[in-house]
């Protein structure tokens, strides 16, 4: 299944977890047990030492991630063990993804990553104007290539990277990090506006950590809802108080089926005239 | 020089798309105030360096040394800029820039906590709010520092996410750029980071060559045969550099911290020196494309330097450009060379150097010092006869690691304290 088609049945809840936090083997109990909760397309996180985007949940994350082992080889046998059937995504910073293989560019990360069913990638460090040889190589392998909005984000910058992405728009909701918060921004509702004018399905990330978030997000216009820092918080708690790890597995489930389905409801709150055509 | 942001296959505009904005705004302002001067952005410039920071600095001969290596050795003088280093060129010129720009808030990152100093000291000067961030185990190693800037009206905020050095300290204040890219000016310490920071801070670092080319010309009758800076991220090493790079004449020396060796633990992810220039690979971090320290899978590696100036991961792309292309030769000197050369330095000339700078002696030490080894005689004489090192800053700072250090290592023309002290 394609990344847009994902979209076709009503919002998208697209969860997120670091591969292989805390371990290999509780990871892949953790990503299957948001499929079981609802999940429509899954980003996987392929740790990198230096994640400038990340607030403290996901850094922390990333450390426990590297040091249970986790490499971009690991992250393919990883994805290979997987037992899901929505689509995944890698997302990564660019320094893992150009060095790997033979050093000369993100051709044989792109291959492979299209080799063990990969559909797509974020990469928050790769702005449109360094895109293209990514893009390139995505395009070669039939993989999408998915770009951040930000609010900050205006005129002739959204037109380019609206004319590069594909897959998904990741709309970030505030500025900042990622990270869960209490509330929802409005900077949310000024940047689905700006996007309005362009097919192509808006997925809204940072902050979100609550089935009232999602709810209120997707009534507001988008397509679907990313929550990352809450399922991590969930992990990383579990990982702290020693917990078994089916017992955290349930917990995630529960919170992706809160998620699913306050998308669910706000989208059924949709005026007609907000919903995508 | 690239105006562009590339310096061959090396530079760019690696970040989140958030700070995006903020780095076209940046882009513009640096092209309209640096390169056009613009309502007279240089002008007020140049001015505040003379009046608030003391230059033009000297380029002193320095007579002992001169001796001891056999050539006319000249010290350009940075130690004695306003605060004790270069750093103060490059802060000033981006505070000033923000306060042109209409920004109402600064942060920055501090390693050995110079430029972090110097930062406090513009903002102060200024009239700006600054927040500064700086690693843990820095905060640590350089007290006379933090509260230098805290004393300056500074805040400054601990790090403690991995090791807690300048790595994890940039990825921090680029967290807080992005949450406060509205109001807020990131004031990177060296020609790192993203397009236009590489160019810009090269250009305000620049007045030392510029300097340091007129005064040879006045006190040698000629240009320098060579130039030698220590290599951290590069900033000094850039202003040393700049406006000799077309003087095919003059050899260019950048000199990297070897910490305690130049092999890499990969398993561990450890670089036990910041040597990017010699042994690291190219790859993106905070960003821009350049040379890292890097393990086989592109994770960053930890670095290591007895001067935590030096203990970064990469360097500026246009130096990792310039080594390529060979005009500036990449050399390294380790920890106890360097704080050898510190106390050298000290003794000979009355000049206490920053740990960075001593690395720059430590060059001139290794290969032409009445104990270098036969083989180093070419190397030697490409330096030439006149030889001018960039004394980047001086050692006030360092003195409590340099002491700590000084008798871990048992330096053989250390002082001996242990009649005052009772021993360490």
């Amino acid at each position: 299944m394609s990344l847009e088609d994902a979209f076709a049945d009503g919002p998208a809840f697209i969860p997120y977890l670091a591969a292989g936090d805390p371990d290999y083997e509780s990871s892949l109990e953790y990503v299957e047990a948001l499929e079981r909760g609802g999940a429509d397309i899954i980003e996987l996180g392929l740790p990198f030492s230096e994640p400038v985007a990340e607030g403290p949940t996901i850094q922390n994350a990333v450390v426990r991630s590297l040091e249970s082992g986790m490499t971009p080889t690991r992250f393919f046998e990883f994805v290979e063990d997987l037992d899901v059937s929505v689509p995944l995504v890698c997302m990564t910073y660019y320094n893992l993804i150009y060095r790997y293989g033979d050093n000369s560019g993100p051709r044989p990360f792109v291959e492979k990553a299209a080799d063990v069913g990969i559909e797509g990638f974020v990469v928050p460090d790769l702005p449109a104007e360094e895109s293209d040889p990514l893009r390139e190589a995505c395009d070669e392998f039939g993989l999408d290539l998915v770009f951040i909005v930000a609010p900050t984000t205006r005129g002739e910058r959204l037109e380019r990277i609206m004319q590069q992405v594909s897959g998904y728009v990741y709309v970030q909701a505030r500025l900042g990090t990622t990270g869960a918060q209490t509330s929802v921004s409005d900077q949310t509702d000024s940047s689905l506006a700006r996007l309005s004018e362009y097919d192509v399905p808006k997925a809204v990330g940072f902050g979100i950590s609550s089935g009232d978030h999602a709810e209120r997000i997707v009534r507001s216009g988008a397509d679907g809802i990313i929550v990352g820092s809450a399922l991590v918080d969930i992990v990383a708690a579990g990982h702290e108080d020693g917990d078994d790890p089916g017992t955290v597995a349930d917990r995630l489930e529960t919170l992706a089926r809160e998620l699913k389905e306050g998308a669910l409801s706000g989208a059924s709150q949709r005026p007609p005239h907000s919903e995508r055509t | 020089m690239s105006v562009d942001g590339k310096f061959g296959d090396y530079g760019g505009q690696y970040v989140p798309e958030a700070l995006m904005p903020a780095i076209e705004e940046l882009n513009d302002a640096y092209e309209r105030y640096v390169l056009n001067n613009e309502d007279g952005f240089m002008d007020d410039f140049r001015a505040r360096l003379r009046d608030f920071g003391g230059r033009p600095t000297p380029l002193q001969r320095a007579g002992r040394l001169s001796k001891r290596y056999g050539r006319e050795v000249y010290l350009k003088r940075e130690d004695l800029v306003h605060g004790g280093a270069h750093k103060l060129n490059n802060a000033l010129g981006q505070v000033l820039l923000a306060k042109y720009m209409g920004k109402e808030r600064i942060i920055a990152e501090t390693g050995a906590g110079q430029h972090g100093t110097a930062t406090a000291m513009a903002c102060a000067h200024l009239d700006i709010p600054c927040e500064i961030y700086m690693g843990k185990r820095d905060i640590n190693r350089q007290r006379p520092n933090v509260f230098r800037m805290k004393l300056n009206g500074s805040e400054v905020n601990p790090v403690t996410v991995g090791r807690g050095t300048l790595k994890e300290a940039i990825s921090e204040t680029m967290r807080d750029w992005a949450t406060n890219v509205e109001d807020t000016h990131y004031v990177i310490g060296s020609v790192v980071g993203p397009h236009p920071f590489p160019s810009m801070v090269r250009d305000f670092q620049a007045v030392i060559s510029e300097e340091a080319r007129t005064q040879a010309h006045e006190q040698m009758g000629r240009l320098p045969d060579a130039v030698i800076a220590c290599a951290g991220g590069g900033s000094n090493t850039m202003g040393a550099f700049a406006e000799f790079v077309e003087d095919d004449e003059t050899s260019l020396y950048a000199v990297e911290a070897g910490g305690s060796t130049l092999e890499v633990d990969e398993e561990a992810g450890v670089a036990p020196n910041s040597a990017s220039l010699t042994t690291g690979s190219e790859g993106i971090l905070h960003g821009a494309r350049t040379l890292l320290l890097q393990d086989r899978d592109g994770q960053i590696m930890e670095s290591h330097s007895v001067s935590s100036g030096l203990d970064y991961a990469g360097v500026g792309p246009e130096l990792a450009h310039l080594v390529d292309t060979g005009r500036v030769t990449a050399v390294n000197v380790d920890d106890d060379e360097a704080l050898t050369a510190f106390h050298r330095l000290s003794q000979l000339e009355g000049i206490i150097p920053a740990l960075e700078t001593a690395h720059a002696f430590g060059y001139l030490e290794q290969v032409a010092g009445p104990d270098a080894p036969a083989d180093s005689d070419e190397e030697a004489d490409d330096l030439g006869e006149f030889v001018v090192v960039n004394v980047s800053g001086r050692g006030d700072k360092d003195l409590e690691s340099a002491i700590e250090e000084t008798y871990e290592r048992d330096i053989d023309i250390a002082p001996n304290m242990d009649e005052f002290t009772g021993g360490l």
